[in-house]
């Protein structure tokens, strides 16, 4: 390397700017060698620049070797996409109105929880037999379980957040005048806040981890239907590919989350611990 | 003519579950306090002031007995009556204008309005240039500002306060102490006002309540005259000073005489 740099704080600033990338390259160096290198026949761990071509051709359609998929990569991610947003969406307008009513009165509370107790330990991925008879083979399905996967954690998380409303803040609410109706929107809500976006955080996890099940089992497009076929297939560089599309879509929505929240709780820049 | 608000024999009884048995907060408690009068409670920690405060807010029920705010008989919380909490209890996702406009939130008001009318009182309590700053960007001696411009906003008939300055330090103490007198006058306000110190009672009240604890009541109604309030070392404030210590503590020798007592309740 040769780095001609008067200071030796530029090449302090270099490092930093380099640094978060060390690890990632080095693992793609070292899974390179090590599938060319024939200890395994190169059909079962796919070099990452065999990966590539797979994906471009997947997206591009450069030379076609993803046979019917070539090109397709878009109306796949948007097949997937669209099934998260529509069950996620749900999730989150329920379970936040059915947490404030459930943290806010403790009639509700008594009325529902204990049926929601017992539904929420069943895993979510043992509703498939009865979400592909009650829904056939479709979309429809797989925004079920998008929608029962990330259902609890954002109806928790409100619960949590509005029964930790600071007491003293409604009296003050009280004192100026509020209704129930205008307290709950006004001081209850605002302060669930934090706490509904980490279960938000949490939910749009577990519904893209849904989607590509259902995707796997129920459905004959998208991400997840892509991966399981090429597996049939044998060709584990395009699972390879859709493992690492779900992956940096997964991590896009989470973006879009983490930035919503810091839009919306702008007010707790004062008092985060970690200041950039 | 009828007093703003009119503490009618109330009584509070607690239940104590550790000894099993009911406590008198407040015992046969009468008090009127007339319109623009700054009156403050005065009495050591569990003598009941904090529950007589909380039961002219409405935020607690007497067991028996009524209070009455300008002629109605208080039920519950409202904004006839501002309080100023003990901690600040500002909304912290709302800025210092939009806290102080909070009470126009709750009656629907848009913005715009609520923006221009926070103004004023903004100005009142000193925090102007800081209307777009958060509660967690404060010190607790501003943000105790931002609570008494939210209350002077309701133009409530009567300001409740409860120890609005008990976690300041001394200097910001005193600074908050003589401008909460001249909004007191400026606003033509009523106050009452809890506090613990015998000092901060007369450099603000225009009557003093002494309570004394177990069962909780009103030892004695003081009328304040002073020339000049904040010489808290004058002969005329030593002697207001000496009279409450010797009420407060039985005990001690008597140092009254000089004070316009107008009523001592049998405690």
């Amino acid at each position: 390397m040769h780095l001609s740099t008067s200071y030796p704080s530029t090449l302090a600033t270099v490092y930093r700017r380099v640094e978060r990338a060390i690890v990632p390259v080095l693992i793609l160096a070292g899974w390179e060698v090590f599938s060319r290198s024939g200890i395994l026949p190169a059909a079962l761990l796919p070099a990452p620049s065999r990966v590539l071509v797979a994906w471009a051709d997947w997206v591009f359609a450069i030379d076609g070797n993803t046979q019917t998929y070539s090109g397709h990569w878009i109306s796949d991610a948007m097949a997937s996409a669209a099934r998260v947003f529509t069950g996620f969406a749900l999730a989150a307008i329920l379970g936040v109105s059915l947490g404030m009513a459930i943290g806010w009165s403790r009639r509700v509370e008594q009325l529902i929880e204990p049926t929601l107790q017992l539904l929420r330990p069943i895993p979510t991925v043992s509703w498939i037999p009865l979400a592909i008879i009650w829904f056939g083979i479709a979309n429809k399905p797989a925004i079920f379980l998008v929608f029962l996967g990330s259902f609890f954690p954002i109806l928790l998380s409100t619960i949590h957040g509005v029964k930790g409303c600071d007491r003293n803040l409604l009296r003050a609410g009280a004192m100026t005048g509020g209704t129930p109706g205008k307290l709950l929107r006004h001081i209850v809500f605002p302060a669930a806040l934090p706490s509904i976006f980490s279960g938000l955080r949490i939910a749009v996890g577990f519904a893209w981890m849904l989607t590509v099940t259902a995707e796997m089992v129920a459905v004959k497009s998208g991400l997840g239907y892509v991966l399981w076929d090429s597996y049939y297939f044998l060709r584990y560089d395009i699972v390879i590919a859709a493992m690492v599309s779900i992956g940096l879509l997964g991590s896009l929505t989470d973006l879009i989350i983490k930035l919503m929240a810091a839009r919306v709780l702008r007010w707790q820049r004062g008092s985060t611990l970690h200041r950039e | 003519m009828t007093a703003l608000i009119t503490i009618d024999h109330i009584s509070r009884l607690f239940h104590d579950p550790v000894r099993k048995q009911a406590v008198k907060a407040l015992y046969d408690v009468s008090l009127n306090v007339e319109r623009n009068e700054f009156l403050c409670l005065l009495g050591p920690s569990g003598c009941g002031k904090s529950t007589l405060l909380n039961l002219i807010a409405g935020f607690d029920q007497p067991t028996s007995g009524t209070v009455s705010v300008g002629g109605q008989i208080v039920k519950a919380p409202g904004a006839d009556r501002g309080v100023v909490f003990q901690q600040p209890t500002l909304m912290p996702w709302l800025t210092v204008w939009e806290n102080v406009a909070f009470h126009l939130i709750m009656r629907g008001v848009g913005r715009g309005e609520r923006r221009q009318k926070a103004q004023r009182f903004i100005e009142m309590v000193g925090l102007g240039g800081f209307e777009n700053y958060f509660p967690s960007e404060l010190s607790g001696g501003m943000n105790q500002r931002v609570g008494i411009a939210r209350a002077l906003l309701m133009n409530p008939e009567v300001i409740l306060m409860d120890e609005p300055f008990g976690a300041l330090d001394e200097q910001t103490k005193m600074d908050m102490q003589a401008e909460l007198r001249r909004v007191w006058r400026e606003s033509n306000s009523t106050i009452v006002f809890v506090t613990h110190s015998v000092e901060e009672s007369l450099v603000l009240g225009t009557h003093v309540a002494v309570m004394t604890a177990r069962p909780g009541c009103i030892r004695e109604l003081i009328k304040i005259d002073l020339q000049n309030r904040m010489d808290t070392t004058s002969p005329e404030f030593n002697r207001y000073k000496r009279h409450i210590l010797s009420l407060l503590r039985p005990e001690a020798q008597s140092g009254g005489g000089a004070t316009t007592s107008l009523k001592t309740v049998q405690c």
